[in-house]
C-alpha cells in the first residue's frame, strides 16, 4: 500500500511542478497574461510561496516587499490596459546595489544599513516602465566585494541545491531567487563574475553584458570601469527580453555606449552551423575540477552536434587576470568607498567588513605615491595586454568557451575563511577588464548533484551571437529546466 | 645684506558661470540661495549617482586656455583627487591632473615704471588651465545652545577652472597686475563673473625667497590661501617676503607649508605643514570617457573667442588713433568698449564731423552714462555742444577785439600780472557770443590778442 501512496505522492509533486506558473519561459508568461489564462497577481502570489516556504533558509533578501502591497500592485496591473512590453506584470528581483526610490539600499553593508535613495537606478526605472513587478532587494556580497555572498552584514545566501553550500557571489541573492523560482528574473551586476559565478553554482542563465551596454546609473559603484548590468533568469531566451528593456546610451551615464540596440530576440533564430568555439587549454589543465571539464567537454560535443566547430586555442596570458582585475579594482573600490565617511549615512567607516576594510587598504596601497607606477600603472599595463590577448583570441574562434569556476559551489566558510583562495576563485570570470560579455549556461550536475555552468566569451556588443548560442543549447538540453524544489 | 630675489607663481580658481553644473543638471547659480536647495544624486554624491561632463564649461575651459595662448592637447581626461574633508561629498573631487585641457600659455604684463612715464614688459608663462568641480561649503554656527558644523552643499559640482602659472613673478606688484590681467581676460571672455567677494575668482600665490645669484629654485614654497582681493594678493606676498627675507637672513629655511591670511592683522598664519600634506591618489576618473578634440572642434571654439583686451587697445590705438591711455581706459569694460564703438559706427556712417577722441572724451571725463544715454542720444549731445564751437574765427575775433576795446581797465590789469582779470574778459565774450565758443579758445585768443 505505501508504494502506491508514495507513487501518488511523486506524481503530485511532479505534477505540481510542472503546473508551476514561474517554470513557463517569459515568452509563455507573457501570453498567457496577454490572453488571461493566468494573471499578475496569480504569478506573484506564486512567488510568495515559495519566498514563505524556502527563504528562511536561503536567506535571499535584504529587503523583501510587503506581499499586501505588491499583490495590490499585481491586481493592478491584471486591470490595466498593459504597456507593450513582454515583461509587463512580471515579477522581478533585483540586487540590493541598485537604488530603488523609497525602498531601502544598502548593498548588503550595514554602512547603509537604513538608507533609503531618494531616485532610481536606471535599470530599475527602465523595468519599471514595462511594467515587470519588484518583490524585493536580494543579498550580495556587500559592494560586490567577493563571489559568494558570504561577505554580507545581513547573512549568507545558502545554495538551493544544498543549504551547506553557498550560493556564489556577489549576486548570490538574485541567483538562489531564481534557481527557488521566487522570481521571473533578475537583475545582477557583473563586475568580476559576479554574475556568472551565482548562476552556473544556482543552475540559471546569466549574462555579463559588454562594459556600456547598460546604463550603470544608480548602480553602487564596486569597480567603476568594469561594472556591468545584466539580467539573471531562466534561459538565454529569457536574458535575450530582460536585456531589449535595459540596453541603450543614458544621458545620466557618459560611459553607457550609444552603440546601436539589435533586436535581441530575432537574433537568436538562423543558424549557428558553421561557427567556432575556442576553448584555451589554459582553463582545462589543473586545478580545475574534473567534473567541471568533463560535463564542460560534454557541451562542446553538444556543440559539436549542432555543426560548431571546436577548436583549442591558448590564452598564456590568463593567469595574469587575478592580479590585474584585483589592482584595479580594489584601487577604484577604495576610492568609490570614499564617500561614505560617516557624515551622511549613519554608520561609519568602522561598519565595513574585514573582506571590503582589506580591499580599501590593497587598493588605497596601490594608488599611494611611490606605489603608483608599480601596482595600479602596471596593472593598467596589464590591461592593455589582455585586450590584445582576446582579440587575438577572436581572430580565431567566434566565442571561447570556459569553466566560470574551477570548483561547484564551496561550503559556507570556505572561501570567506580564505581571502586568497576567494580572490583566486575568479580566475575565469576576472576578463572583465576586457570589456567583454559573457553568458553563463547550465551544463549539467556533478555527481553530488551540485549544478554546473559554462560560459560563452565574445568580442565587444556579442551578446547576440552568445545568446543565440545559448538558446540553441538550450534547445537540445534541458540543465536550464532542473530546480531543486 | 645679502641681496635676495622672490620667487612668485599663482594657482588661481575660477568658476564658471554656465547654466548647470560640471557634472549634473542643477542649476550653477547658488550664490545667495537657501542651503542645500541647488542639489541633485549627482553632486550630493549619493550611491550610484554618476557624473556626466557639462559641454559648455569643458569648452569654456579650453578658450581662456587658448585666450592665454595654451596649446590644447587632443588627448585630455578627468582625474579623481583623493580625500576626505566634510564638504567633499564623494570623497574625492574631479579634476585634471597629468593631462589637463590646456597647458604651456603665457600672459604679458606692463608694468609702470618708477617715474611713471616707462613701462615695462613681462611674459608671465601658464604652466596649466584645468576643469575641476568646487565643493560644498561649510558653515560653523551655535544651533539650539550647541555648537555645529553645517555643510551647504549649493556649490558642490559648481564649474571651476584652474590656471596655474610658472613661478615667473618676481614682486607682489607684478602679481597684482598678472591678476587684474587675467581678471580682466576672464571677464571678457564672459565665462565668469569672476567676482572675488562672491568667491568666484580665488587667489594662492606660491612665495619663495632665493638668493639673487642663485640660479635654482628655492627648496621649499608658501602657499597661501584665503585671499579675496588683488590688494590683499600684494599685501600677502609682501608679509611672506619679507618674513622669508628674515628667516633666510638667519640662515633658517622657511617651512613648506600652507599658510592663511588674516586680512584685519595683515598678516599669514600657518595652516598645514609639508609633514601633514597629502597623497591625493590621483587616477584616471573611470566614470567619465577621456576627451579627444578633433582639429575642427580646436579650430571652431577658437573662433569664438572674442577679441581680447590687448588686441582691442592696439585697434583702438591704431583705428581710431587714441592714445594708449584712452584706449585702456575704454576697454577696461567690454560694454565700455562696445559702446564706443557704436557711436563711432555711427558717426562714420552720417559722416559726421566728431573725432574718436572727443567721444571718447565724453566717455572717459565726461562720464556719460553708457547704461542710460543711447549711442544716437550721445552723439546728440555732443553735436549741440560742438555747434556752439562752430562761430568762425573770425566772428570769434571780432568780438574779442570788441570786448577788449571797452574794458580798458581789465587789459590793463592782467598785463600787471592779475590773472583773474583774464576770467573777467572770458565773462565778457562768452557773454557776446552768447556761449557759443570754447571757453578755453576765447582764453587763449584774449591772450594772444592782449
Amino acid at each position: 500500500m505505501l508504494p502506491e501512496n508514495i507513487k501518488v505522492i511523486l506524481w503530485w509533486t511532479q505534477f505540481l511542478r510542472i503546473s508551476m506558473l514561474l517554470e513557463k519561459s517569459i515568452k509563455e508568461l507573457a501570453s498567457g497574461l496577454k490572453e488571461k489564462k493566468f494573471s499578475s497577481e496569480d504569478l506573484v502570489r506564486e512567488c510568495y510561496e515559495n519566498i514563505e516556504k524556502l527563504n528562511p533558509v536561503l536567506n535571499v533578501f535584504v529587503t523583501l516587499r510587503d506581499k499586501d502591497e505588491v499583490i495590490k500592485e499585481a491586481r493592478e496591473k491584471d486591470k490595466k490596459t498593459p504597456v507593450n512590453s513582454l515583461l509587463y506584470g512580471l515579477p522581478f528581483v533585483i540586487k540590493d546595489s541598485y537604488n530603488t526610490k523609497g525602498i531601502r539600499t544598502t548593498a548588503s553593508s550595514k554602512v547603509l544599513e537604513t538608507y533609503i535613495p531618494p531616485y532610481n537606478a536606471t535599470v530599475y526605472q527602465k523595468l519599471l516602465d514595462a511594467g515587470a513587478i519588484l518583490i524585493g532587494k536580494t543579498n550580495m556580497d556587500a559592494w560586490g566585494h567577493g563571489a559568494s555572498s558570504e561577505n554580507t552584514d545581513f547573512g549568507p545566501v545558502r545554495n538551493p541545491w544544498d543549504n551547506s553550500r553557498v550560493a556564489g557571489g556577489s549576486s548570490g541573492g538574485n541567483a538562489a531567487a531564481i534557481a527557488a523560482r521566487m522570481a521571473v528574473f533578475g537583475i545582477g551586476e557583473d563586475t568580476g563574475g559576479s554574475i556568472r559565478n551565482p548562476s552556473g553554482w544556482c543552475n540559471i542563465t546569466g549574462l555579463k553584458v559588454t562594459y556600456g551596454r547598460v546604463s550603470r546609473y544608480g548602480c553602487i559603484a564596486y569597480v567603476s570601469s568594469f561594472d556591468t548590468v545584466g539580467p539573471m533568469a531562466r534561459t538565454a531566451e529569457d536574458c535575450a527580453i530582460i536585456l531589449q528593456v535595459t540596453a541603450g546610451k543614458d544621458p545620466l551615464d557618459a560611459t553607457s555606449s550609444p552603440e546601436e540596440v539589435p533586436d535581441y530576440g530575432s537574433r537568436l533564430n538562423g543558424d549557428i552551423k558553421g561557427m567556432t568555439i575556442g576553448m584555451p587549454k589554459e582553463c582545462y589543465g589543473e586545478g580545475v575540477d574534473n567534473e567541471i571539464k568533463s560535463l564542460i567537454y560534454k557541451a562542446a560535443e553538444q556543440y559539436a552536434k549542432l555543426g560548431v566547430e571546436i577548436k583549442e586555442i591558448s590564452m598564456p596570458m590568463l593567469e595574469y587576470g587575478v592580479p590585474v582585475y584585483y589592482l584595479i579594482g580594489t584601487s577604484e573600490t577604495s576610492s568609490n568607498l570614499a564617500r561614505y565617511d560617516g557624515i551622511r549615512y549613519g554608520n561609519g567607516r568602522n561598519k565595513f567588513t574585514s573582506e571590503t576594510m582589506r580591499r580599501i587598504m590593497l587598493g588605497t596601497y596601490a594608488l599611494s605615491a611611490g606605489y603608483y607606477d608599480a601596482y595600479y600603472k602596471k596593472a593598467q599595463q596589464g590591461r592593455t595586454l589582455f585586450i590584445k590577448e582576446y582579440a587575438k583570441a577572436f581572430t580565431q574562434c567566434d566565442a571561447i568557451l570556459m569553466p566560470i569556476e574551477p570548483m561547484p559551489a564551496t561550503k559556507l566558510g570556505e572561501l570567506i575563511g580564505d581571502p586568497v583562495k576567494n580572490m583566486l576563485a575568479d580566475i575565469f570570470t576576472c576578463q572583465t577588464p576586457v570589456g567583454i560579455p559573457s553568458l553563463a549556461v547550465p551544463v549539467g550536475f556533478t555527481k553530488s548533484n551540485l549544478p554546473v555552468g559554462m560560459q560563452l566569451l565574445g568580442n565587444m556588443f556579442s551578446e547576440p551571437l552568445l545568446l543565440k548560442l545559448g538558446y540553441f543549447y538550450q534547445k537540445v538540453t534541458d540543465w536550464h529546466k532542473k530546480s531543486n524544489l | 645684506m645679502p641681496d635676495f630675489e622672490p620667487v612668485i607663481g599663482l594657482e588661481i580658481h575660477v568658476e564658471l558661470k554656465t547654466g548647470s553644473k560640471m557634472f549634473c543638471g542643477c542649476s550653477a547659480d547658488y550664490f545667495g540661495h537657501d542651503p542645500n536647495t541647488h542639489c541633485c544624486p549627482v553632486c550630493l554624491g549619493l550611491p550610484g549617482a554618476l557624473p556626466v561632463p557639462n559641454r559648455k564649461a569643458v569648452e569654456w575651459c579650453v578658450m581662456l586656455g587658448m585666450a592665454l595662448g595654451c596649446t590644447i592637447p587632443e588627448f585630455s581626461k578627468f582625474d579623481r583627487k583623493n580625500y576626505f574633508y566634510p564638504d567633499l561629498p564623494k570623497g574625492y573631487q574631479i579634476s585634471q591632473y597629468d593631462q589637463p585641457f590646456c597647458v604651456n600659455g603665457k600672459l604679458k604684463i606692463k608694468e609702470q615704471g618708477t617715474n611713471n612715464k616707462e613701462q615695462r614688459e613681462k611674459i608671465i608663462r601658464i604652466r596649466r588651465v584645468h576643469m575641476e568641480e568646487d565643493t560644498g561649503k561649510l558653515l560653523h554656527a551655535t544651533v539650539e545652545g550647541k555648537k555645529v558644523s553645517l555643510i551647504d552643499f549649493n556649490r558642490s559640482g559648481v564649474p571651476l577652472v584652474e590656471i596655474v602659472t610658472e613661478p615667473d613673478i618676481r614682486t607682489s606688484e607684478e602679481a597684482r597686475i598678472f591678476l587684474k590681467k587675467l581678471h580682466h581676460v576672464v571677464r571678457y571672455l564672459g565665462i565668469s563673473d569672476a567676482d572675488m567677494e562672491k568667491g568666484s575668482m580665488r587667489l594662492e600665490p606660491n612665495i619663495s625667497v632665493k638668493l639673487k645669484t642663485d640660479g635654482n629654485l628655492p627648496p621649499y614654497k608658501v602657499e597661501v590661501k584665503n585671499i579675496n582681493s588683488f590688494n590683499f594678493a600684494k599685501k600677502a606676498i609682501d608679509f611672506e617676503i619679507n618674513r622669508h627675507i628674515e628667516l633666510l637672513s638667519d640662515g633658517i629655511v622657511p617651512k613648506q607649508e600652507t599658510r592663511g591670511w588674516e586680512e584685519k592683522k595683515g598678516v599669514t598664519y600657518s595652516q598645514r605643514s609639508k609633514e601633514e600634506a597629502q597623497d591625493y591618489r590621483y587616477f584616471p576618473e573611470p566614470d567619465i570617457p577621456p576627451v579627444r578634440w578633433t582639429k575642427s572642434q580646436i579650430s571652431n571654439l577658437k573662433s569664438q573667442i572674442c577679441e581680447l583686451p590687448d588686441q582691442k587697445i592696439a585697434r583702438f590705438m591704431g583705428d581710431y588713433s587714441l592714445s594708449e591711455y584712452d584706449a585702456v581706459v575704454l576697454t577696461d569694460e567690454k560694454e565700455t568698449a562696445e559702446y564706443f564703438e557704436n557711436v563711432m559706427k555711427q558717426v562714420t556712417k552720417n559722416k559726421g564731423q566728431i573725432t574718436a577722441k572727443t567721444i571718447a572724451n565724453w566717455i572717459i571725463n565726461r562720464k556719460a552714462d553708457i547704461s542710460k544715454v543711447s549711442s544716437e542720444e550721445l552723439i546728440k549731445q555732443i553735436s549741440q555742444k560742438s555747434q556752439k564751437a562752430t562761430m568762425s574765427d573770425d566772428e570769434l575775433g571780432q568780438i574779442v577785439k570788441k570786448v577788449l576795446g571797452a574794458n580798458p581797465k581789465a587789459v590793463a590789469d592782467y598785463k600787471a600780472g592779475r590773472k583773474n582779470a583774464l576770467m573777467f574778459l572770458v565773462g565778457q565774450v562768452m557773454k557776446e557770443t552768447k556761449g557759443k565758443v570754447n571757453i578755453e579758445k576765447a582764453g587763449l585768443l584774449l591772450r594772444d590778442l592782449i
